[in-house]
């Protein structure tokens, strides 16, 4: 196993090859009658649970959707690898927006102040969370930044979440939609290789596409895997540069907004 | 490494049992883990040792239930073991396996003194 993260060479290949990881038998595992010693003369008891390991990210994740909601929010979870112009991308978006809608942001990141002053240049309220160490951000940590800033009212919150096509996906944070971010200079087989972000995505973002021209991917086959993982995936190609696409990106932006307005309370 | 926060969630779970059921060790843990949940088996134990030190389940022994991934076709309804989240239906050949079981993160039960 390697000792910096703990990532199991148990799951890990190499070359196609599973690497040898620990040996000995799997655990089994025997159910027992809860409350019951295990062995006679026995001090230990067995405790039944079968409590869900997300349970308390779903609660503050619930409470979240209810805030969004009775305020008319549309709230999105923006996620991508690094690099993939989430942030020129939702620059661009909110010059676009500012003057119509109420607009905020929550930035994520593990350091730095550095997007959410991008942000903050477009005129826009922009809250960081730095996770430290942390590779997502979880529910509890946008109830926290909520709490510190002015909720966009009948309006668009857009959390950018750390640059990580993995972790990210399993926290629900209490959004309408997660939105993915896959620029055309990563790998066509990107949405094989982290099926859990785009079977979780409604929307996919294939960003940079004023740079195919110039570049061997294969833009039909990236948006052939994305559909293999998630055949209901709505996607999107657009450029932050050239602004290709962005009607199309705005136009379901409007289209989602309507329906989180029509459910907030009179 | 998400199995760092999944573990110590998984450690809060248990030190609640702690307090409403009146424990004060744990022997054993038993979670279980989907196999098309995002969680690596041996990182999860990996973390889950880090995170007891001084806690009521430190030295607790950790099993890790494995559980397979069972998906049905969103079009024709065949359910069929699944490994992957992008596997075509045996029957129909259509993409968009939805899962049925497999994806669960869950504390089972505690062995406790």
């Amino acid at each position: 196993m390697c000792m910096s993260c703990g990532c199991g060479a148990n799951g890990v290949f190499v070359r196609g090859k599973r690497q040898s990881g620990k040996t000995g038998a799997p655990a089994r595992f025997r159910p027992h009658a809860a409350g019951t010693p295990l062995k006679d003369n026995d001090a230990t008891r067995i405790v039944r649970l079968e409590q869900d390991i997300l349970a308390k990210n779903g609660a503050y994740a619930a409470r979240n959707r209810e805030l969004f909601s009775s305020n008319g929010i549309l709230a999105l979870n923006l996620v991508s690898s690094p690099g993939s112009g989430k942030t020129a991308l939702l620059v661009r978006t909110l010059q676009a927006l500012k003057n119509t809608r109420s607009l905020a942001v929550i930035e994520g990141d593990q350091q730095t102040d550095n997007d959410a002053e991008r942000i903050r240049a477009t005129g826009i309220e922009a809250i960081q969370i730095n996770t430290g160490k942390g590779c997502h951000l979880d529910a509890e940590m946008v109830e926290r930044a909520l709490r510190q800033m002015r909720l966009p009212q009948n309006g668009i919150l857009f959390i950018e979440n750390v640059g990580n096509l993995v972790c990210p996906a399993a926290f629900d944070l209490g959004e309408a939609a997660k939105v993915a971010v896959l620029s055309a200079t990563e790998g066509e087989d990107k949405p094989l290789k982290y099926p859990d972000m785009f079977r979780a995505a409604r929307l996919l973002l294939l960003n940079k596409c004023d740079l195919l021209p110039y570049l061997v991917f294969d833009i039909a086959l990236a948006e052939s895997y994305a559909r293999r993982v998630n055949p209901d995936i709505r996607i999107i190609r657009i450029s932050a540069t050239s602004g290709e696409g962005m009607g199309e990106w705005l136009a379901w932006l409007e289209a989602h907004q309507k329906e989180s307005n029509r459910h907030a309370p009179a | 490494m998400h199995e760092m926060s999944l573990a110590e969630s998984a450690l809060q779970i248990i030190e609640d049992a702690a307090i409403n059921q009146g424990f004060t060790r744990v022997r054993t843990v038993w979670l279980e883990i989907g196999k098309l949940s995002c969680v690596e088996k041996d990182a999860m134990s990996f973390c889950f040792d880090a995170v007891i030190k001084d806690t009521v389940a430190d030295g607790a022994r950790l099993e890790i239930l494995e559980t397979a991934g069972q998906g049905r076709c969103a079009r024709c309804g065949h359910e069929m073991q699944i490994n992957t989240l992008y596997e075509a239906c045996l029957q129909c050949g259509s993409y968009g396996m939805q899962v049925v079981a497999g994806d669960a993160m869950r504390v089972k039960e505690l062995e406790v003194e």
